[in-house]
């Protein structure tokens, strides 16, 4: 039993801190309370991982699914009308209409087979489950405790926008809380139950400021969300219909594919809608509008999470079937278009989000193809994304403050003006496409996967484009952070403490993952793979040595800096010959001054966000119906 | 798998073959420039000269990325020679280019600035044919590793001849040489005043001639594994291909970089799918 109160303590402990949150108004109870939960949260998750370590899949029986299966019902129905209320307000008809299909299904199946349904546990926990409890509890915790100090500031900065900041830490830890739920169910109703509730969740901080342009990005967002759900609730009803009373996720993965792949393919509909793919990318670059924190939240341990975590789940199903090939086609395919315009954006958070879109593409390309080498691919895609991605945003999210700018080209000579912010976004974004870090070396597992799968090379082809362009954008960006400029000085000293706790640890977690990753491959990812496929995805010890001999020639080669204090001659940029002066002004024509003003390449003819776009939405909405046509096909042929 | 021997005779020897091939092309192209040239050992002198000069900078960790551009272009070459992992070479090669690029980011001067966003133009426009030649020579010889496919019996040049082909069209990027010398070019008609090097001058200059010898080498050494089949071939094939490389540098005029990145695109994606998919089916499906 000590098993099952550690989950139940991890889903409902969020939420005990989220209605205290609603009614802590002063900032210093605040502050004690997300510290203290977020520390207990990350303590947890470390906890759970030591007592399940080494042992495997462990269901938690004993917890029985009545009174909560109709307890989780009566949320849905009261979340529904929620939802049906303000749709109606604002005249969001699709919201509607969605909402009205999406409870009817599940009103249905409630009278109709609710009874039937036999699950043998309703939890569960594996080094999968493992894995995202970490990445929740941990990285989720830290974003909340940089939101202290990040949304004071905001307020500060946009006294128009209503301070409900009480409403706001009551959402972010409810958002915990879901993933928590969702990361720990066997029971495909309770996983739907906390899916809907993470749809809900990131509409009410989406649309936090309420501004005109926050409400519309917030239902856009619903709107793609609850088609995924409607998607999902058909699964469910499938499911009850045809599959012999299968409602557990062990037991449809045992199935087999004459039963699961219908249901599988509708559920993994609604987790190409919630990872954001083409053609439902929008609702994640809307998201924008949101403060930082919940763009952070957003993209690295909570909701586009959620909806490649259900993919894996169900890879087994989709491994060497048409559909999951199409599956993979879409995420491909995303990867290649959303990193593609990446490189036309200037705003720093777009870049981050278009390129969350783009890596979230590559992970649903492997959970598509499906096998074990794919898998083991996917899983530390979506570890090193996490970590990196939210130190990212966390970091945009503070120089924004510093120098009232999101645009990239503002940043430019950011190593003097906020040096540690600077390097800590420098390790970010190396993280993100450098060699030895996190995200190649997935990339490069990615490349070997899919080689090894029928067809492969054309996702081979997809790959090698993709990572091109994916060098391209980090790399201008990263030259900017780093363009010593002479006209600057620090204003670092006003970042908040809990900003800085944040950062510090994220930063320092990029570094010791990349170091202890392949622990955390021997522990955690190869275990859960030889459950499910019976093989393991290995990297050969010679290129492991190799890699943490680059890691730490890039951890000792910046030191050498510092030892070598020789100053030697220092010279003006080449202005053609132009007096100029120290902080680059020219006199230009007619004896005005110019200041010299840098700007990277955004290749809009190329790479422009519209065309690129309307491409994708087009040929994945494509995709996706053959998806389903392949699927029915498969479904009613012997 | 790793053969050490191998990485040291490269970072030892490398600098001089490559500055020999530098002072070979140098002797050639004046030749078909009617020039008598220089003499062979001219590249020698002209980094011992750089190496003279006092060290200017506009900043001093211009300096730090020149080292950091050395030392990872001799990680490249050694793990290469060293016959280690292929994607991981490919791998490393990026990280020792961006490190080239952060340098003329840093000194913050217009002209190393178009430089470098130019030489990322370049990074972009090689670096998908450089990975499917890799994926190409795993397909054939059913390793990712330089020491089994040098010694595979498989004539890898046959198998894939379209990305062979793909192959010679980006090296003349990574070469520096016309048509596509678009960020900084070894010849006196520049186009940006010096591009990507712009503001490296002295010692950090001479560190980045000869990091360019080192990559030379390394980008011969990648040339000789389509051949490994038969060493003598393989000799041949790669003083043949730097021949030609010669002779399309100085008979072709410089394009603009929109060309340089489709038409290298368009030729990776099209043997890319054309050799790949006829490897694929002749092989039988899976490897």
């Amino acid at each position: 039993m000590q098993l099952a109160q550690l989950l139940i303590f991890l889903i409902l402990f969020p939420l005990i801190t989220a209605v205290f949150m609603l009614f802590a108004r002063k900032e210093r109870e605040r502050e004690g309370i997300v510290k203290l939960s977020a520390l207990a949260i990350g303590l947890v998750t470390v906890w759970l991982l030591i007592t399940t370590l080494d042992k495997g899949a462990l269901n938690v029986g004993g917890l029985p699914a009545e009174p909560f299966t109709l307890l989780m019902f009566g949320i849905e129905m009261l979340i529904a009308v929620f939802i049906l209320y303000l749709g109606i307000r604002s005249r969001k008809w699709l919201v509607v209409t969605l909402i009205l299909v999406q409870s009817a299904m599940m009103v249905y199946f409630e009278l109709n087979y609710s009874p039937s349904v036999e699950v043998s546990s309703n939890l569960f926990i594996d080094e999968f489950s493992n894995i995202m409890a970490l990445i929740i509890g941990i990285i989720g915790s830290l974003i909340c405790v940089y939101s202290l100090g990040y949304m004071k500031f905001f307020h500060e900065r946009h006294p128009e926008t209503k301070d409900r900041q009480n409403v706001f830490f009551f959402i972010m830890f409810v958002f915990l809380a879901a993933m928590f739920g969702l990361v720990f169910s066997n029971n495909i109703i309770w996983i739907y139950f906390f899916w809907e509730v993470t749809t809900l969740c990131s509409f009410i901080l989406i649309g936090y400021t309420k501004t005109d342009e926050a409400t519309t990005n917030a239902f856009n967002a619903l709107w793609m969300n609850l088609l995924g759900g409607v998607a999902f609730a058909g699964a469910i009803l499938y499911l009850a219909m045809f599959g012999n009373g299968i409602m557990g996720l062990s037991e449809l993965l045992a199935s087999g594919k004459v039963i699961a792949l219908i249901p599988a393919a509708l559920i993994g509909f609604a987790g190409l809608t919630k990872a954001a793919q083409l053609p439902f990318s929008s609702w994640l670059v809307g998201a924008m509008v949101a403060p930082t924190p919940v763009s952070a939240l957003l993209h690295s341990s909570t909701m586009v999470k959620a909806g490649v975590y259900i993919l894996v789940r169900l890879a087994p199903i989709f491994q060497s079937t048409a559909t999951g090939y199409t599956l993979a086609m879409v995420g491909a395919l995303t990867f290649l278009l959303a990193s593609g315009i990446a490189i036309s954006q200037s705003n720093a958070k777009r870049v981050l989000a278009y390129s969350t879109i783009a890596n979230l593409g590559l992970i649903v390309a492997c959970a598509g193809i499906g096998t074990y080498e794919a898998i083991w691919a996917a899983i530390l895609l979506i570890v090193f994304h996490a970590i990196s991605k939210s130190l990212l945003f966390l970091a945009v999210g503070t120089v924004e403050h510093g120098i009232r700018s999101r645009e990239i080209d503002d940043m430019s000579g950011l190593i003097v003006r906020m040096p540690k912010i600077a390097a800590m976004m420098v390790i970010g974004i190396a993280g993100m496409f450098l060699a030895p870090f996190g995200m190649l070396i997935s990339k490069w597992a990615a490349i070997r996967a899919f080689i090894d799968a029928p067809y492969g090379f054309l996702f081979v082809i997809i790959l090698a484009f993709g990572s091109a362009i994916t060098v391209f954008f980090w790399a201008k960006w990263m030259g900017k952070l780093l363009t010593v400029t002479t006209d600057g000085s620090s204003i670092e000293g006003q970042v908040d403490p809990h900003e800085w706790t944040a950062l510090t640890l994220l930063a320092g977690l990029s570094l010791i993952t990349t170091f202890v990753f392949p622990v955390l491959s021997v522990k955690l990812v190869e275990p859960f793979l030889l459950t499910n496929y019976g093989q393991v995805a290995l990297l050969s010890q010679d290129n492991i040595i190799i890699m943490m001999l680059m890691l730490v020639l890039l951890v000792v080669l910046p030191l050498s800096v510092f030892l070598t204090g020789r100053k030697h001659r220092h010279v003006a940029p080449y202005m053609g010959g132009r007096t100029t002066t120290s902080d680059m002004r020219f006199s230009g024509s007619l004896g005005v001054q110019k200041k010299t003003v840098l700007s990277n390449y955004y290749l809009q003819d190329y790479f422009g966000e519209a065309k690129l776009k309307t491409w994708g939405v087009w040929l994945c909405s494509a995709l996706i119906g053959i998806m389903f046509i392949v699927t029915a096909m498969r479904g009613v042929l012997p | 798998m790793i053969n050490i021997v191998g990485a040291l005779v490269f970072v030892l020897v490398a600098p001089v073959v490559g500055a020999l091939v530098a002072g070979i092309d140098r002797k050639i192209t004046a030749h078909m420039q009617g020039r008598v040239g220089p003499s062979l050992f001219q590249p020698f002198y002209d980094v011992g000269k750089l190496f003279e000069k006092e060290q200017a900078v506009v900043n001093e960790t211009q300096i730090f990325y020149a080292i950091c551009y050395l030392i990872f272009m001799i990680f490249t070459g050694a793990l290469f020679f060293a016959g280690g992992d292929l994607l991981l070479v490919i791998f490393a090669l990026t990280l020792a280019q961006i490190f080239l690029v952060l340098g003329a980011f840093a000194a913050n001067s217009p002209y190393s600035y178009v430089g470098a966003e130019r030489e990322l133009l370049q990074i972009l426009a090689y670096e998908p044919m450089v990975i499917l030649t890799a994926v190409g020579m795993f397909m054939v010889t059913k390793s990712f590793n330089v020491s089994d496919i040098v010694t595979s019996t498989t004539p890898v040049v046959l198998l894939i001849p379209g990305i062979f082909f793909g192959f010679l069209y980006v090296l003349t990027i990574k070469l520096r040489k016309s048509p596509f010398d678009i960020s900084t070019s070894h010849h006196a008609h520049q186009e940006i005043v010096k591009g990507v090097t712009t503001e490296f001058s002295g010692p950090s200059l001479g560190l980045i001639e000869v990091t360019h010898w080192y990559e030379t080498v390394f980008l011969l050494g990648f040339i000789y594994l389509f051949f490994g089949f038969s060493p003598l071939i393989a000799v041949i094939a790669v003083i043949v291909v730097y021949l030609l490389e010669i002779l399309v540098d100085n008979t072709n005029a410089r394009v603009r970089w929109q060309l340089a990145v489709k038409s290298s695109w368009l030729i990776a994606a099209a043997v890319g799918v054309l050799n790949l998919a006829a490897l694929y089916y002749v092989l039988g499906g899976l490897p």
